[in-house]
C-alpha cells in the first residue's frame, strides 16, 4: 500500500517535473510570440481580499479554485495580515468529555490514538485538587521546534501560528525532540491511517472541515489552530465542539477571545482570572493561556476508562 | 619531532638496515598478499549481515515504519539515533591513538596510527548512514542542501561530518603514500586495477628529501586539524540533544560528557582492533604486549574522566532532584530501568577504571575481554541516553497504547543497526586487505632513532 503510494508519488513528482519544464518553456515561447495580455471582458466582479477589503476586478482576472484546494505554499508561510491568533483555556470548564479530540480528528481526517489536542489529568501535589488539562501545540512566540528544523519545514507565521510545510519535511523528528510539550505527532505509516487518508482525502463534508491536511507518511503533524478556518473567520473544530465552552479562540490585536457563545476581552479576562502559561520558565512564550481551575462549573470526576488502549 | 623528547622514551630501538627493512616489509605486506579461509569467511559473514540490513531497510521503507519499527510519537528517536551517537564516538580512535600520540611524541604510536585512522574513517561513514535510516523521508535528503538553515544543529552536524570525512581521509591517504610505493614495488600477482591504484595513490613518490619534508609537514598540519574537527563532530552530536528543552538532555555538560565517553569507547575499540589484527595477521612482533599495557593505562585514565562527567551528568541533578529531572532520574535510579542503568554504569564506566589497574589485566587477552564488555555497555549507554528520557517528558504521558511508552527495538531495527556496525567492520577489513594496516615507513622510521638520514624503502 505504502510502497504503491511512494512509488506513485515519486513517479508523479518526475512527471510533474517534466511537465513543468515543458510548460515553462511553452509559456515562454508563447509569450515571446504573442505578447498579449488577457482579453478584458468588461464584466466586473466583486471580491473580498485577504485583509477584508471589497474590490472590483475584471472577470478575466478571476481564477477559480476548488473550495477544498489546499493552501498554497506561499499562503501557508505568510500568515494572515493584521491577525495574531491566541487561545485561552478555561480549566474550570473542562470535564474531559473529549469532544475537542474527536472533533479535531474528524476535521483533519486522522485517527486515534493520534491526538493533536490531548486532555491530561493533572495534579500538582497530593494536597492539590486534580483537574483536566487540555494541551495542544502552544504556537509559541519563541518556538524551540522551528529553531531546530534543518529545512524550514516548520516556521512561525506573522499571525502567530507555528505551521508545517508537509511537502518540505524530511522526517528527522528533531522538532518533536525539541518540543517540551510533546505537541507534535509523526505519521509512521499506520496502515489504517493510510487507508483512511486515501479514502477521505477529498472528503470536505465532515463537520468543521479543515483544509490543512494530516501529515503525509514520514512527516510531522500537529495542531495548526485550523489555519484555513481561522483565515476565513471560522472557529477551529475543537472550540466549536467543546460542550462546555472551555476553549476560547481569538485575536490578540482585537483583544477578543470567544468560544462561540460568550466573547471576552482578552486582557481583562487574563487579568481577572489570573491567566497563566504552562512552563513559563522554559521561555517558549506560548500563545495558549490557561485560566486556573477555580470556581469550577462541575466537580472533578476521574476518567472511567483508559482511552486509546488499542494499538 | 624533537630529539630530546624522543630520547626520553625508554624504548630502545636498534639501528636498522635495509635487510631488516625487507623482513619487516614482508611481515606487513603479508595480509595483502593472500587472504586465508578465516579471512574469507569473515568477509562473507559481514557481507551477509549488510545484505540482511539492506533487505530490512527495504522492508522498512516499503511496509512503513509503523509496522516494522517500534518508533512511536513519544519515543520517536530509537536505536538508529543512539547507534549514530555510538558510532560517532569511534572517530576518537584517530584523535587519541594517532594524532595525540604523534603530537606528544609517544613512540609507541607508530604501529597503531593507521589502524586508528581507518577506524575513524569507517565509523564516521557508517554514522552518517545510520541517520538516514532514521529519517521519515530519506528521498528528501536533498532538501537539506536546497533548504538548509544554518541555525539547525542538524545542518551543523552535516557540515562538521563532511569536513571530518575530508580531513581524516586526507590524513589517511597522505600518510600512506610511502607505504604504497612499497606496495607498488614489492607486491606481485595482484590484479591490474590494484597495482594501478597503488600507482595512482602513491602520487609518483620518489622519497627525495624535499618530498619527505612536504609529507611530514602535511601530516603535521592534518593531525593538528583532526583534533578540533573531531571534537566539533562529537560536540555537535551532543548538541543534537542538548539544544532541546528536554529534561534528560538539558545539560551544559553534555558536549564534554559525550567526548569523554568517546575517548573511553575509542580506547576500547582500539584494543579490540589491535588484538584482532595481531592474531589474524601474525603481527605479534609489531603490536606487542607493551602496546596493550599502554592502552590499558589509557583505558583507566579515560574511564576515570568518564566517571567524572557521569557524576556531573547524573548525580548533580539528582542531588537537587528538581521537578523537571525527577521523573527521568528516578526511573533510571530506582524505577523500571534501574537494573539496566546500574549494570551499564558498572560494566561500561566503573569496571574499566578499576580492573586494568591490575597489571595482569593489561595483558592482551584479559584487556580485550574488558574492552569488548566496555563496547557493549557503551552501545547500551547511548540507548539509555536517548530512549528512556523520551518516554518521560515534562507533561505526563496518558491515554496512549502501551507500545507508545514501552519502546523495544524490533528485529528490523536491530538488523539495520547490525548492518551499520558490520559496514564499519567491513570497511576496516577490506582496507587492511588492500593497504598495509601497519604503516611500514613509520615503524621503520621509529627504528632509525639516532640516525640523521631518511631511509628510502626500495
Amino acid at each position: 500500500m505504502e510502497n504503491e503510494n511512494n512509488n506513485s508519488s515519486r513517479r508523479n513528482f518526475l512527471r510533474l517535473g517534466a511537465l513543468g519544464g515543458i510548460a515553462l518553456a511553452g509559456t515562454a515561447i508563447a509569450n515571446a510570440v504573442t505578447d498579449e495580455s488577457p482579453k478584458t471582458t468588461g464584466k466586473k466582479v466583486k471580491v473580498l481580499t485577504a485583509d477584508g477589503k471589497l474590490v472590483e476586478v475584471d472577470s478575466s482576472h478571476i481564477e477559480h479554485h476548488a473550495a477544498d484546494d489546499d493552501f498554497s505554499k506561499a499562503e501557508i508561510r505568510q500568515g494572515i495580515e493584521g491577525k495574531k491568533f491566541i487561545r485561552v483555556i478555561d480549566l474550570a470548564k473542562c470535564a474531559n468529555e473529549r469532544k475537542c479530540i474527536s472533533a479535531c480528528q474528524t476535521a483533519h481526517h486522522y485517527l486515534a490514538p493520534v491526538e493533536y489536542i490531548k486532555v491530561k489529568k493533572m495534579q500538582d501535589s497530593e494536597l492539590a485538587s486534580p483537574y483536566w488539562f487540555p494541551t495542544m501545540c502552544y504556537h509559541c512566540d519563541n518556538p524551540p521546534c522551528t529553531k531546530v528544523c534543518p529545512v524550514d519545514a516548520t516556521f512561525k507565521r506573522s499571525d502567530g501560528i507555528v505551521a508545517m510545510d508537509p511537502d518540505r519535511c524530511i522526517g528527522c523528528k528533531f522538532c518533536m525532540a525539541a518540543c517540551p510539550y510533546s505537541a507534535r505527532t509523526f505519521n509512521f505509516g499506520r496502515p489504517e491511517q493510510l487507508k483512511f487518508t486515501e479514502e477521505h482525502k477529498n472528503d470536505t463534508s465532515v463537520a468543521n472541515y479543515c483544509t490543512t491536511p494530516y501529515a503525509q507518511e514520514g512527516t510531522v503533524a500537529k495542531c495548526d489552530f485550523c489555519t484555513d478556518r481561522s483565515a476565513k473567520g471560522l472557529l477551529p473544530a475543537c472550540v466549536i465542539e467543546c460542550p462546555n465552552g472551555a476553549i476560547l479562540h481569538g485575536d490578540e490585536y482585537e483583544d477578543v477571545v470567544t468560544n462561540g457563545e460568550e466573547t471576552f476581552r482578552l486582557k481583562k479576562l487574563l487579568a481577572d482570572r489570573a491567566g497563566y502559561r504552562q512552563f513559563e520558565e522554559l521561555g517558549t512564550k506560548p500563545r495558549v493561556y490557561y485560566l486556573p481551575p477555580v470556581a469550577r462549573s462541575f466537580p472533578f470526576e476521574d476518567a472511567e476508562k483508559v482511552q486509546n488502549a488499542k494499538e | 619531532m624533537s630529539k630530546d623528547l624522543e630520547n626520553k622514551e625508554n624504548t630502545k630501538y636498534e639501528t636498522f638496515t635495509q635487510k631488516e627493512y625487507m623482513v619487516m616489509k614482508d611481515d606487513l605486506l603479508r595480509p595483502i598478499e593472500k587472504t586465508g579461509r578465516v579471512g574469507k569467511i569473515w568477509i562473507g559473514f559481514l557481507l551477509a549481515v549488510i545484505l540482511a540490513g539492506i533487505y530490512a531497510y527495504y522492508l522498512q521503507e516499503t511496509k512503513g515504519k509503523y509496522e516494522t519499527t517500534s518508533l512511536r510519537d513519544y519515543t520517536m528517536w530509537g536505536v538508529y539515533i543512539s547507534n549514530f551517537a555510538f558510532l560517532v564516538a569511534f572517530i576518537f580512535t584517530g584523535v587519541l591513538m594517532s594524532a595525540v600520540l604523534k603530537l606528544m611524541n609517544f613512540e609507541w604510536h607508530r604501529p597503531l596510527s593507521r589502524i586508528a585512522e581507518v577506524i575513524s574513517v569507517a565509523a564516521i561513514m557508517m554514522a552518517g548512514l545510520s541517520i538516514v535510516a532514521a529519517m521519515g523521508r530519506p528521498e528528501r535528503l536533498y532538501h537539506l542542501f536546497i533548504n538548509g538553515r544554518i541555525q539547525s544543529p542538524i545542518v551543523w552536524d552535516i557540515i562538521v561530518i563532511i569536513t571530518y570525512i575530508a580531513v581524516s581521509l586526507a590524513l589517511l591517504l597522505i600518510t600512506m603514500i610511502p607505504s604504497l610505493t612499497t606496495c607498488k614495488n614489492h607486491l606481485q600477482n595482484k590484479p591490474k586495477w590494484q597495482m594501478k591504484m597503488y600507482e595512482i595513490l602513491s602520487f609518483g613518490w620518489e622519497g627525495t628529501e624535499a618530498q619527505w619534508k612536504i609529507l611530514k609537514r602535511s601530516i603535521r598540519i592534518l593531525i593538528v586539524l583532526t583534533i578540533p574537527v573531531a571534537i566539533f563532530v562529537r560536540t555537535v552530536t551532543a548538541w543534537l540533544f542538548a539544544t532541546t528543552l528536554r529534561p534528560e538532555w538539558d545539560s551544559t555538560n553534555l558536549g564534554a560528557y559525550f567526548i569523554s565517553g568517546a575517548f573511553l569507547l575509542s580506547v576500547a575499540g582500539m584494543i579490540l582492533a589491535v588484538f584482532v589484527f595481531r592474531k589474524a595477521y601474525n603481527l605479534e612482533k609489531y603490536l606487542t604486549p607493551m602496546h596493550f599495557d599502554k592502552m590499558g593505562q589509557a583505558l583507566v585514565l579515560m574511564a576515570i574522566i568518564y566517571i567524572y562527567f557521569n557524576i556531573n551528568e547524573y548525580l548533580v541533578p539528582a542531588y537537587k532532584m528538581s521537578g523537571l529531572h525527577k521523573n527521568h532520574l528516578l526511573n533510571m535510579f530506582t524505577g523500571k530501568d534501574a537494573v539496566f542503568y546500574w549494570s551499564v554504569m558498572f560494566f561500561g564506566v566503573v569496571m574499566p577504571a578499576i580492573l586494568p589497574l591490575i597489571k595482569a589485566m593489561r595483558k592482551p587477552l584479559p584487556l580485550t575481554i574488558i574492552s569488548i564488555i566496555v563496547i557493549i555497555a557503551g552501545w547500551l549507554k547511548f540507548y539509555l541516553i536517548v530512549i528512556p528520557g523520551l518516554a518521560h517528558p515534562y507533561l505526563p504521558v496518558q491515554d496512549v497504547p502501551a507500545s507508545w511508552i514501552h519502546y523495544f527495538p524490533t528485529l528490523i531495527e536491530m538488523t539495520i543497526v547490525s548492518a551499520t556496525i558490520a559496514g564499519m567492520l567491513l570497511i576496516i577489513t577490506l582496507f587492511s586487505r588492500l593497504f598495509p594496516i601497519i604503516s611500514v615507513w613509520e615503524v621503520a622510521e621509529g627504528k632509525l632513532e639516532g640516525k640523521e638520514e631518511i631511509i628510502n624503502y626500495k
